[in-house]
């Protein structure tokens, strides 16, 4: 993974730029000691890792404001970052460059229930918001799964999606609002706590765009009512085509389940030998959740168990029980870990149309062989993301390149079939180079023209999302 | 009139093109702002491309009407979720809206309180620049964050940026049973409070309007369910006065506040206004006078008011915006359509336009 030459001069002027930014932010916002800036050397995507010219962490908007317009002055190339939860590489470091961490800007800024949103900084992290008004009976819906972790800033960054999103929207379908702050330090506020914005919608364009367009120091975000209850039912197939199949004749059915994750047999088997969830051994399983009253709940379950019971089963397994629903989800929240049990893993993120589901995954099987690593599939069946764990040895030489371009193989087998790089994680620097898979080169141009707009100088995470060669221009500029 | 019959004709009529484009689909939002230009026609760009009922993905090229994609999508008992209002009502214009313009417009019913806007739909676009390039973004998945989200920079763009060729959706489930459960008797800001309550409950209210003293929840579901969470909003309701649940007509009901009926044929100017729902009684104080319709929980107030008033000035410090959506055009171009933006805010829509269409041929004039 090639990250463009640091500039020389910028780091020769590191103690300048460190003083500089010291006189505006707090004692102890700038981390510059070698031992410390460590710690901002990579995100989750831990195989790249750099650490920067410096990290600061500044507590508001406006000292975020000031820390733009010494580094736009300076020329300095800028690394938002959340929590460096990212998969992607998104917060991924240059040796001269200022990591910009909103982790010191967690407030909760207002609260209104009447009018069912709220506003917090950026830094705050996801489920510290639903934390903030959960006790009166309310939430928020995008539920990423490092969302112990991952901030606001950083889901608005990647567009975060999550489980449930099938139902409840990804991250643009749930943000109202947000004051960002623009590379040389202009601060706008676009939207708010009404539902449309008039004009153009820079908000659906600074969603999801990873840091490039400007650093967003606090979110309006919409909050919603928690339903009164919620059970999965779980479902095994001998056969991933019938499991497709059943997912596609569920929703045709007009129910609209909160979940419907699928995992493949390489997968049920890692986790049952991990978490003994009392999983069936078959070929692929479905788990799905439908929200409501326990009348209401059981009308949804009657309808999917039915259809479930059209493609022959060899499990259906209705919760009745909290402790049931808990047991069936168990194999599924701890697939992750249980590949990771057994090997160093790589997990993508490519989605496609839910009808490739069987021929991609006999492709993945197929190429798995080609390339003797073995693979799992965990799936968000009802939106078609899917998340295939690739497993390698990190200490075996040439195994990471292998997996990689394994991993790179699975995405332009998601778009050829229709699909995409990514569903919820983001392009960072992991799908960086893959971009022109999914894209012409003009298509990739309109959105470097989108980026001069907010960037002319292109100082703001620079060396993401776009190929390199096609945005070296602008970056030598 | 200029009328591409396909993509590579739309690319080269704008790249041909000497002068300002007029870009019109079904032309039912007219007469808006001054029309100038040569018009270009979507009509030639007409069909439905992809419908998978099992994906909840359908695709159309733009200037399909958007009767047919309603119709194939009722065909599998299945809707566009954000439920797009009829201008034709409101306007008393002629034509047949099409897919494309609801896009363009971001046209938004009812529902979109529960299930978004238009641009949450909207999952792929393909359109043509204002240099005359062939554009895609997004695609046919409702899962999609490679690259920069453009799909929803169009949505409500009013073809200033590009005009579209295609539009794909997420489309959602019909439901089976609706009902609407109605407080009489309220005020405006009772009546709000009904709302309030109503959407901060589980009971997924997919429409909340008010009007007339009565404040009206819809819930879509099966028959169960809807009856259950009717049963259950009369009792959170009961507190503000004689809840009464209507079965009957309720597809009317929705249909008129959608296409904000009650103004149909009226004098007035009708503006739109889109505000935090708990302000909307505050609206009202400021308009005394003018004839209103809540929407949105609230959050949309159409206002019907004498022609050529600017009622902008009379918001002021209310957070949100006002766009004027029934006005002679001497009007549109007097107060402006759209309301002013902040100037950082302006720049940054100033120079994608720019970015987008150097010319400045596509429908100048038409977004202020």
């Amino acid at each position: 993974m090639d990250m463009p030459t640091p500039n020389a001069s910028i780091i020769a002027r590191k103690a300048q730029i460190v003083a500089l930014l010291q006189q505006v932010l707090p004692g102890g916002a700038v981390i510059h000691e070698p031992h410390e800036t460590v710690a901002y050397e990579c995100d989750a995507l831990t195989a790249y890792r750099c650490p920067p010219l410096c990290a600061v962490l500044p507590t508001s908007t406006e000292e975020v404001a000031a820390v733009l317009r010494i580094c736009h002055q300076q020329g300095v190339p800028v690394v938002p970052r959340g929590s460096g939860t990212s998969l992607a590489g998104g917060a991924l470091p240059t040796a001269d460059c200022v990591i910009l961490g909103v982790a010191r800007m967690n407030d909760v800024l207002e609260t209104d229930y009447d009018n069912r949103f709220i506003r917090v900084q950026s830094g705050r992290t996801n489920l510290s918001v639903t934390g903030a008004v959960e006790e009166d009976g309310f939430f928020y819906a995008p539920d990423p799964s490092s969302q112990l972790a991952c901030a606001i800033a950083g889901n608005i960054a990647m567009n975060s999606g999550g489980a449930h999103c099938l139902k409840y929207g990804v991250t643009t379908n749930n943000l109202l609002g947000v004051t960002m702050v623009l590379m040389d330090g202009t601060v706008v506020e676009i939207g708010g706590a009404y539902l449309d914005s008039g004009g153009l919608d820079l908000l659906g364009v600074i969603c999801g765009s990873e840091g490039q367009l400007g650093v967003v120091t606090e979110a309006t975000l919409r909050i919603l009512r928690k339903p009164e209850g919620a059970r999965p039912v779980l479902i095994g197939f001998d056969n991933n085509e019938v499991a497709g199949e059943c997912v596609s004749d569920i929703i045709k059915a007009g129910v609209l389940p909160v979940a419907i994750e699928f995992m493949d047999r390489p997968c049920i088997r890692a986790t049952e030998a991990f978490a003994h969830a009392g999983y069936p051994d078959c070929e692929a399983l479905l788990i799905v959740e439908v929200e409501g009253s326990e009348a209401e709940i059981a009308e949804q379950l009657g309808v999917i168990c039915d259809i479930a019971r059209r493609h022959n089963p060899v499990e259906l397994r209705e919760s009745q029980s909290a402790e049931q629903s808990a047991a069936i989800w168990l194999g599924r929240k701890s697939a992750f870990g249980a590949m990771g049990q057994i090997n160093d893993y790589m997990c993508l993120d490519g989605t496609i149309p839910v009808s490739a589901l069987p021929l991609v995954l006999r492709r993945i099987g197929e190429m798995s062989k080609e390339y003797g690593l073995d693979v799992g599939n965990v799936f968000h069946a009802g939106d078609g993301n899917m998340h295939p764990l690739i497993l390698y040895d990190a200490n075996k030489p040439g195994d990471l390149e292998k997996c990689e371009a394994f991993g790179a193989d699975i995405l332009r087998l998601c778009v050829e079939v229709g699909g995409c790089l990514t569903g919820e994680h983001g392009v960072g620097i992991e799908k960086r180079d893959l971009m022109v898979d999914q894209y012409d080169p003009v298509d990739l141009e309109v959105q470097l023209r989108v980026k001069d707009v907010f960037d002319p100088n292109w100082l703001l995470n620079p060396a993401k999302v776009f190929p390199l060669a096609s945005s070296e221009s602008r970056r030598a500029a | 009139m200029l009328k591409p019959m396909d993509e590579a004709e739309l690319s080269a009529a704008v790249r041909d093109a000497d002068g300002p484009l007029w870009i019109e689909g079904g032309g039912t939002r007219g007469p808006g702002p001054m029309t100038n230009g040569t018009r270009l026609s979507t009509a030639g760009l007409s069909g439905i491309t992809l419908y998978e009922p099992g994906a909840l993905t359908l695709v159309a090229r733009a200037g399909t009407p958007l009767a047919e994609v309603e119709t194939t999508l009722a065909a599998e008992n299945q809707r566009l979720a954000f439920e797009p209002m009829d201008h034709r009502v409101l306007l008393g214009t002629k034509g047949e809206p099409t897919i494309g313009g609801v896009v363009a417009a971001n046209v938004s019913g009812p529902r979109r309180i529960q299930a978004g806007a238009c641009r949450d739909s909207l999952i792929g676009v393909r359109f043509v620049d204002g240099r005359g390039d062939i554009v895609k973004n997004g695609g046919r998945v409702m899962k999609n964050v490679t690259g920069y989200d453009l799909v929803k920079l169009m949505a409500g763009s009013f073809g200033t940026l590009g005009v579209l060729s295609e539009v794909g959706f997420k489309v959602l489930p019909k439901t089976a049973v609706q009902a609407t459960v109605v407080v009489g008797g309220l005020d405006v800001a009772a009546g709000i409070a009904v709302l309030s309550r109503a959407l901060g409950s589980s009971f997924e209210v997919s429409g909340a309007a008010y009007r007339d003293g009565r404040a009206m929840l819809r819930i879509e579901g099966f028959a169960n369910s809807v009856a259950y969470r009717a049963e259950r909003l009369q009792g959170l309701l009961a507190s503000f006065g004689a809840v009464t649940v209507n079965t009957e007509g309720v597809v009317q009901t929705w249909r008129d506040i959608c296409n904000a009926a009650v103004f149909a044929g009226t004098d007035h100017d009708v503006w739109r206004i889109s505000v935090k729902p708990g302000d909307g009684a505050a609206v009202a104080a400021r308009l005394a006078g003018a004839d209103l319709l809540f929407d949105w929980g609230g959050g949309l107030v159409w206002a019907g008011v004498a022609p050529g008033n600017d009622l902008r000035g009379r918001l002021a410090g209310i957070a949100g915006h006002a766009t004027l959506v029934r006005a002679a055009r001497d009007t549109h171009a007097a107060l402006g359509t759209f309301h002013p933006e902040p100037a950082g805010v302006a720049a940054l829509s100033a120079g994608l336009r720019a970015q987008f269409d150097p010319r400045g041929i596509l429908n100048p004039g038409r977004m202020g």
